[in-house]
């Protein structure tokens, strides 16, 4: 029963706050690419333009749902329920701060204490490209079921250096707890440090994961017209959009948590702080990491052009697979040698 | 690789440094570029607070220059034969006053102008300019055609298109 409860303001408490952090990701996005290209953003709705989120989710809701007439309607109704539930279902094993003593109990700053925690996460981001492939299929458009096509295969491309570089964390953890892991981070022995070309090879696996650019090839507007949700409007497209924004964080979440040092912050512990404050500046230490991390895939979104498809597939292949590798040997005997 | 000043040329992979090649040194510059252009001046005008205020040689619509109370237009009706939209519509009629003609009707269909300013430059009498005024809204294509009322501009007002077009002329 305790348990439940717990779990339940846990659940509610993420949810909320994801939910929110993704409305305002879309205006941080809007706001950030015009300070690049020298323009000024929105700055209209409320002080600074900051009601443009809720201003944005309200405008989606009332707006017009159009079904394409030969569309697979369960399907076309099924694919965005798939991105967004997984989207929001991932987060749950990420570790946002340390177990703290609350009210007597012991309370673990995750929602869910899965003990296999990277295989939870790496299954269930496959699965969300159900959501973007089924979407492309059902909506009987020749663009979309090319983004649908194109999204699959840049999944399985990636999925492959995004698992190899995992698997170096995992070497020098020795676990598959996400908590573990990030505790193994302590001080600066971050495994960005580490296992520098395993960082590198993550973070760029993840912009593909997310279909962020430049890797966003399965909604190239240029190209097909929008992508696998062409046809899609109204609160089905805005999950499309949410389950984007909400992958964006679970993925800076999780290079945070297995790179960055997730909650860690340097040499907290030589400050002499109460338990309190360490714990709050520790989870202030993750949200700062997140955000920045979220801000990092903005910044590459307005500095890098699109990939071509044949060049997506060779740094896919050719030089993310075997440098993924060669970092898994290289980590292999560095944690042989060194422990 | 193309960097400030110097114009795109076209760079081949077989022409890049090993260094170019390793791809994220290239990648870390451009961002860096990117970054700086966050803390740039931005080029945006906030438009109705900050308005733009058009140069003398700016063609906005056009205006009947008004001077002590009256109009100089003489109704000679050239305006309206030069109007490549057929958008001027004169119809003169006689005053006591010392041009002897005034126009009783005058009328420029707003949405058939093309600010193309030949009434002005046909006008003998300087009685026809563009005005400096650019926001031109209307709900009903009956209030786009613009009689007397709306078309008459003190002298004083359009003084710097008046000086300009005699410097021009």
């Amino acid at each position: 029963m305790e348990f439940l409860i717990i779990s339940t303001i846990k659940i509610v408490l993420v949810l909320l706050v994801v939910l929110t952090v993704v409305a305002n990701l879309v205006f941080a996005e809007r706001r950030i690419s015009a300070f690049i290209q020298n323009r000024i953003g929105p700055n209209r709705v409320g002080p600074w333009g900051l009601l443009q989120a809720p201003a944005d989710v309200l405008k989606l809701f009332i707006k017009e749902e159009i079904v394409p007439a030969k569309a697979n309607k369960f399907v076309h109704t099924l694919a965005p329920i798939i991105s967004i539930s997984v989207a929001l279902v991932t987060i749950a094993v990420v570790p946002f701060g340390n177990t703290i003593m609350l009210f007597g109990r012991e309370i673990k700053l995750m929602v869910a204490d899965v003990n296999v925690g990277i295989l939870y996460i790496l299954a269930l981001t496959s699965l969300g490209v159900y959501g973007v492939t089924l979407s492309g299929w059902s909506s009987n458009n020749k663009y979309s079921l090319l983004g649908g096509l194109r999204s699959s295969a840049q999944l399985i491309s990636y999925e492959l250096s995004m698992g190899l570089s995992v698997v170096g964390v995992i070497m020098i953890a020795g676990t598959l707890e996400l908590d573990r892991i990030v505790e193994m981070q302590s001080g600066l022995a971050w495994n960005a440090f580490l296992t520098p070309i395993g960082f590198i090879t993550f973070v760029v696996a993840s912009f593909a994961e997310t279909n962020r650019l430049p890797f966003d090839l399965p909604e190239a507007e240029p190209e097909l017209v929008g992508g696998y949700h062409t046809e899609y409007s109204g609160m089905k497209f805005g999950a499309f959009f949410l389950a984007e924004y909400s992958n964006m964080i679970t993925s800076s979440a999780l290079i945070v948590t297995l790179f960055l040092g997730g909650w860690q912050f340097p040499f907290l512990d030589t400050f002499g702080l109460s338990a309190m404050w360490v714990s709050i500046i520790q989870v202030l230490a993750f949200i700062t990491k997140v955000g920045m991390m979220l801000f990092f895939y903005m910044w590459i979104r307005w500095t890098i052009p699109r990939f071509r498809y044949d060049q997506l597939m060779n740094l896919g292949w050719k030089v993310m697979l075997p440098l993924a590798l060669a970092n898994l040997v290289v980590t292999a005997i560095g944690v042989k040698l060194f422990t | 690789m193309p960097t400030n000043g110097e114009t795109a040329r076209q760079v081949r992979i077989k022409d890049l440094t090993l260094w170019q090649r390793t791809y994220i040194p290239e990648i870390v510059k451009g961002m860096v570029l990117t970054f700086k252009q966050i803390l740039r001046p931005k080029f945006t005008r906030q438009y109705p607070e900050e308005r733009w205020n058009p140069p003398s040689s700016f063609r906005g619509r056009p205006v009947l220059v008004e001077e002590e109370g009256v109009e100089r237009c003489v109704a000679c009706g050239l305006c309206a034969r030069v109007c490549p939209a057929l958008a001027i519509e004169v119809q003169g009629s006689e005053t006591d006053l010392e041009k002897e003609r005034y126009p009783i009707k005058f009328e420029i269909n707003m949405l058939r102008c093309i600010f193309c300013g030949f009434c002005e430059e046909a006008c003998p009498e300087e009685a026809i300019v563009m005005s400096d005024e650019y926001e031109l809204v209307f709900t009903d294509p009956e209030k786009a055609i613009y009689g007397k009322d709306r078309l008459l501009m003190s002298a004083d007002r359009l003084r710097p298109r008046l000086e300009f077009l005699r410097r021009a002329r």
